[in-house]
């Protein structure tokens, strides 16, 4: 059975029309790349997977592991393993970044009738997590993101994938905002993350993403649909031709 | 002369103040001030909304009845009562209780009083016609009808004196509880007297027994904190949802003086604090910090007036609503800056956030400066939780109502913050997660 199957979805947000007729297959251990232009649905897709309020499904279905997605709740689908990385994370004044993660694995994890995790245990898996990333022990002391720079944030993100263990990441412009150093130390983390089991949803506007995070497909969207996919080397073909080609596919 | 329409409700009141006079404690000069209290309350009656520091708790049409004074507490109440008790019970605190009204010795803690600490019931001091005493203890502000009420018909409370030099480590505590013999009004007054160079911390919490629902408590504090002296202040109300807490308190700081009082109201059907703070001494500090979390058909109004009389003093708000359902929040604050007061440094923050289309929260912040060379300030915001984060916390498995208390505790910590004593900061967030775990 396939991980992640969306089939013909059509998304309206306030009346406009922005997704007409998207599909799109992953399976296990595959990591698939979404390009297109600005305006093309890329994070309307990726809001739509993980249930933000405000769009409208207005035709096709998501499919998690067989079970309809949409109609479960943001927090049942993070606990049966879809993830989202923001590419906005926001600002929690006031919540710790620890008191947020526990709270949020021990939410997932009552959600699928398994025992809470206890503090000192917490306490060790994000330690060494943390560490794998490169991140501070006093960033988690601090509230959500508050005062993150633009990579601590997406680390953060990353950080977030590893410890909850999602059977499939989405990747929302992982990239924008990063430095070339900051790009690296994201993509190693999420490479590090890669197993046959975990799938992972990269959606990018750039080719330079994919240079450190290798995909097995790549596929272009334009105006609301998937125009083509491909091997990696779609990715390379972009990067040359640019997105203008495909605008008339469309 | 001006003629003041009744309502039945005041009427009542009349009725209920000419039946208890006599029998109210203390003779003669205390007689006189009760009977000149209940004249100025009689000149206004129950304050409405047309009143402006009333605008928002229009009393006439919240209170429809006045209960008859609580009768003295049984057996049986004063089980009840400290059964209620021990449930919110604060660990290393000196209990002072008071039960339907009247103090209550055997649930109070008056041995092995600290060098320097007086506990004294305020029937006893009134019995013992010892008139300078009650009449600082009955000195109130007769403008506010509700203030003047609560010194007409005051049967007890609690007086306490703490000579210069003394430093308490062990907090007091006074807890007024409301046996739920039958539905009452209770009225008390307590007096706190800070010497020079004193340090103390008082937690005044608001309790209803098992089966109390529509009592009504009527209290007044008055405090005078000396030179050099420290009051750390945290009042709980836990009332009764059907219950009415018409409370004020009176605080006079002397020089280089600190007061510093945090406020959270859960409980009441209809509360409202009215808090007078003045600054009479030079370079003394204020704050006063609170947090409402109601929800229901609760309202819950804080009304503060800060004074500041003299230079060099400075006063900090932090003020927090949390407002579910049809509730309904109040918070005034009026700060006022006398001609002599240079060099004040007053600042006031409130925030309200409302949790549901039908809950309400007036924020009214004022600013009087008759002072050049002040450094004022005031902000008020209202708003619903952020949906932006409220995803955010979804995507990451937090089901709804869990993301939104995680938010609500982070937006009232704030105010919890500022409460210095670590104990009762844990004690104020355990409240507040008890609203929380109700509301879930």
């Amino acid at each position: 059975m396939s991980l992640l199957e969306v089939k013909d979805l059509q998304v309206r947000v306030e009346e406009r029309e922005i997704l007409h007729g998207l599909s799109l297959t992953v399976n296990p251990g595959e990591v698939h790349a979404i390009m297109g232009p600005n305006g093309s649905g890329k994070s309307t897709l990726s809001h739509v997977i993980a249930g933000k309020p405000g769009y409208e499904v207005t035709g096709g279905q998501i499919l998690f592991k067989g079970e309809d997605l949409l109609e479960m709740a943001p927090n049942e689908r993070a606990a049966k393993g879809v993830f989202l990385a923001f590419q906005y994370p926001v600002e929690i004044p006031g919540v710790t970044t620890w008191n947020f993660l526990h709270a949020a694995l021990n939410a997932q994890r009552k959600a699928r009738g398994e025992d809470e995790i206890s503090s000192p245990a917490f306490l060790k898996k994000v330690r060494e997590v943390a560490k794998s990333l490169n991140i501070p022990q006093d960033m988690l002391k601090r509230g959500v993101n508050v005062g993150f720079s633009g990579g601590e944030k997406k680390r953060n993100e990353i950080l977030q994938m590893a410890l909850f263990e999602p059977a499939v990441c989405i990747l929302d412009e992982m990239d924008s905002g990063l430095d070339i150093d900051a790009l690296r130390i994201a993509a190693d983390g999420v490479n590090a993350l890669r197993s046959p089991e975990r799938a992972m949803v990269v959606i990018t506007h750039y080719q330079r993403l994919l240079n450190y995070i290798l995909p097995d497909f790549v596929h272009v969207m334009s105006k609301g649909r998937v125009v083509k996919s491909g091997g990696k080397e779609l990715a390379l073909e972009l990067e040359e031709s640019g997105y203008a080609q495909f605008e008339d596919a469309a | 002369m001006n003629v003041v329409a009744k309502t039945e409700t005041g009427r009542a009141l009349g009725d209920a103040f000419a039946v208890a006079r006599d029998r109210l404690p203390g003779k003669g000069k205390i007689a006189d001030q009760r009977r000149q209290a209940f004249e100025a309350y009689e000149r206004s009656g129950l304050p409405h909304r047309r009143i402006e520091d009333w605008k928002y708790t229009d009393l006439r049409a919240l209170m429809r009845e006045v209960l008859p004074l609580a009768p003295a507490p049984d057996a049986a109440a004063l089980g009840r009562a400290a059964a209620a008790i021990k449930l919110r019970a604060i660990d290393g605190v000196r209990r002072l209780v008071l039960v339907d009204g009247a103090f209550a010795p055997d649930l109070s803690d008056l041995g092995n009083l600290d060098k320097g600490l007086s506990i004294r019931p305020l029937r006893e001091v009134l019995d013992a016609g010892e008139d300078a005493l009650s009449a600082q203890a009955f000195a109130s502000d007769t403008s506010n009808p509700m203030i003047a009420l609560n010194g007409a018909m005051a049967t007890d409370g609690v007086v306490i004196d703490v000579a210069n030099g003394t430093v308490l480590a062990q907090p007091l505590h006074i807890v007024h509880v409301a046996s739920g013999a039958t539905p009452a009004a209770m009225f008390t007054r307590s007096l706190l007297r800070l010497g020079r160079d004193t340090g103390v911390t008082l937690v005044e919490s608001y309790l209803a027994g098992e089966g109390a629902k529509a009592y009504q408590t009527h209290d007044g504090l008055i405090v005078a904190i000396g030179d050099n002296a420290r009051l750390d202040h945290v009042r709980l109300v836990e009332d009764s949802v059907d219950a009415f807490n018409i409370s004020s308190a009176t605080v006079t700081l002397g020089a280089h003086a600190q007061f510093n009082t945090f406020g959270l109201t859960s409980g009441g059907h209809v509360s409202r604090y009215q808090l007078t703070v003045t600054c009479a001494g030079e370079g003394s500090n204020v704050e006063t910090n609170g947090v409402n979390l109601i929800n229901g058909k609760q309202h819950a109004d804080t009304t503060l007036f800060m004074d500041h009389a003299v230079p060099h003093c400075a006063s900090r708000e932090i003020f927090r609503a949390v407002v579910d359902d049809r509730a309904h929040s109040v918070f005034q604050g009026r700060i006022i800056v006398r001609p002599d007061a240079q060099k004040t440094d007053a600042k006031m923050m409130t925030r309200a956030l409302l949790l549901s289309d039908d809950a309400e929260a007036d924020n009214k912040p004022e600013l009087e400066i008759f002072a050049d060379d002040v450094t004022c300030g005031h902000g008020a915001t209202t708003g619903a939780l952020d949906e932006s984060l409220l995803f955010y916390m979804r995507a990451r498995g937090l089901p709804e109502k869990e993301a939104q208390a995680l938010l609500i505790q982070a937006f009232v910590g704030e105010a919890i913050e500022t409460i210095a004593s670590d104990a009762l900061r844990e004690v104020a967030i355990a409240t507040a997660q008890r609203w929380l775990q109700a509301r879930a």
